[in-house]
């Protein structure tokens, strides 16, 4: 398979699938081992809570298997934060795959949460990720737990603070945006991810 | 009349992907009947239109349990929006939120002001059926937070398909005691509304049905005068 969805027990896989479809590429939803490893490109999308997702994860021993691809991985959103060593919300020990843990969002005065809405990516790094991708270019967002910008942050948001938007480290790739409900941006960067060997 | 004769506004699969290449930062599909008829939204219709659709999708219509949340989910909807639903059970927003995570979990309100005050109403999409829900709109709005729901869009039925702007008083209102997003329905006519809506009442957006059906008001002007604004919108 060119590219695979893990299933995380999130049920709205069905949006990421249509949008690879657009790109031309038909990717299978599985949480099976053998099929993940062998796919070419592995997508770990997510809705849902840290916890239950992690559970699911286990279960089927793909948390196991993830931090040993050697394949581009690509974590959307909740899968981006399962990347980490660690997410606040229900205190749950992730894959960590990336360095850092996850932190619940705060609400204040004009910055309501969950964060939701279309958001402008700054300081963004060379990545082929985000190859002709505008630096300020708009991204849709919908989370209410974020991982605070380190090392492994090739672009952010402001959102009150500044927190990772994307993340890379070696094959493994997060986005905190959904590209699959962000229009023209969004599917270049999933065209992006499609290249990448 | 404001609330009746909902218009038939052409094929769906035309509008969506119309107001997909006009920019639109959201599309919303309600089937406001699905509720008074004691139906649950089309899966299939929400499965055609998430295809072609590369912007979030909130699907609300009859949804009354985990289960029909669910089903709209696979089809490719990102959110889904409850109103009448949460009224007759309110243990189903934290039902949706607890399995889905709150950033799914939109309740829609149709509120009204009567001499009790502002007051939530349920099935508003039959007139005939339409009733006051015998809860006080504010205090349902907390509720619905401490719930779990994510996003609230208060629908003032008041301004609703008249095209005078949006309720400002009363959104604002709902803005003082809203911790999630609040998106402001009913009322727009005209794009200084939206421009009003978003400067005097701090809503996060902007819901419109009817000035984009008819083509009254074109997405593409509309953003190129708020941006013109200072309000921060994908261009």
């Amino acid at each position: 398979m060119e590219a695979v969805i893990i299933d995380s027990g999130g049920a709205n896989l069905a949006s990421l699938q249509f949008a690879l479809e657009r790109l031309g590429v038909r990717a299978a939803v599985t949480s099976d081992v053998r099929a993940i490893a062998a796919a070419a490109r592995v997508l770990l999308p997510g809705v849902g809570s840290a916890e239950d997702a992690m559970q699911r994860l286990r279960r089927a021993r793909v948390a196991q298997l993830l931090p040993t691809l050697r394949q581009p991985v690509l974590g959307i959103c909740l899968g981006m934060q399962l990347l980490f060593e660690h997410s606040a919300e229900g205190m749950t020990e992730c894959l960590g795959v990336l360095p850092g843990a996850v932190r619940r969002m705060q609400p204040a005065r004009g910055r309501p949460v969950p964060h939701m809405g279309w958001n402008q990516l700054t300081g963004s790094r060379q990545d082929p990720l985000l190859e002709g991708i505008d630096p300020g270019e708009y991204f849709y967002f919908v989370h209410g737990y974020a991982v605070p910008v380190s090392e492994v942050t090739i672009a952010h948001v402001h959102y009150g603070e500044a927190v990772s938007a994307v993340v890379r480290r070696d094959n493994f790739w997060g986005t905190q945006f959904h590209p699959e409900r962000s229009a023209s941006a969004g599917a270049r960067l999933l065209g992006n991810f499609l290249k990448l060997t | 009349m404001r609330f009746r004769d909902h218009r038939v506004v052409g094929d769906i699969m035309e509008l969506a992907t119309r107001y997909r290449d006009e920019g639109a930062d959201e599309l919303v599909f309600y089937d406001i009947t699905a509720s008074p008829e004691g139906r649950s939204v089309d899966r299939g219709w929400v499965r055609r239109v998430a295809r072609v659709l590369d912007i979030p999708f909130c699907v609300a219509g009859g949804i009354r349990c985990v289960a029909d949340a669910e089903e709209v989910l696979n089809a490719g909807a990102e959110k889904i929006s409850i109103n009448s639903p949460a009224l007759a059970d309110p243990d189903l927003i934290g039902a949706l939120s607890g399995r889905f995570g709150s950033q799914c979990v939109v309740v829609g309100i149709d509120s009204q002001l009567t001499s009790a005050g502002y007051r939530a109403y349920q099935f508003t999409g039959d007139p005939d059926c339409t009733r006051e829900s015998g809860r006080d709109m504010l205090a349902w709005v907390r509720e619905v937070q401490e719930r779990g729901a994510g996003e609230i869009v208060l629908n003032c039925m008041g301004n609703d398909g008249v095209r005078r702007g949006y309720d400002i008083e009363q959104l604002r209102a709902v803005r003082e005691i809203c911790h999630v997003p609040l998106v402001a329905s009913g009322g727009a006519g005209a794009v200084q509304h939206f421009t009003a809506v978003f400067r005097e009442a701090g809503v996060d957006a902007a819901l419109a049905a009817s000035v984009f059906h008819t083509g009254a008001i074109a997405i593409p002007d509309l953003k190129r005068a708020l941006r013109a604004a200072a309000i921060d919108v994908r261009p």
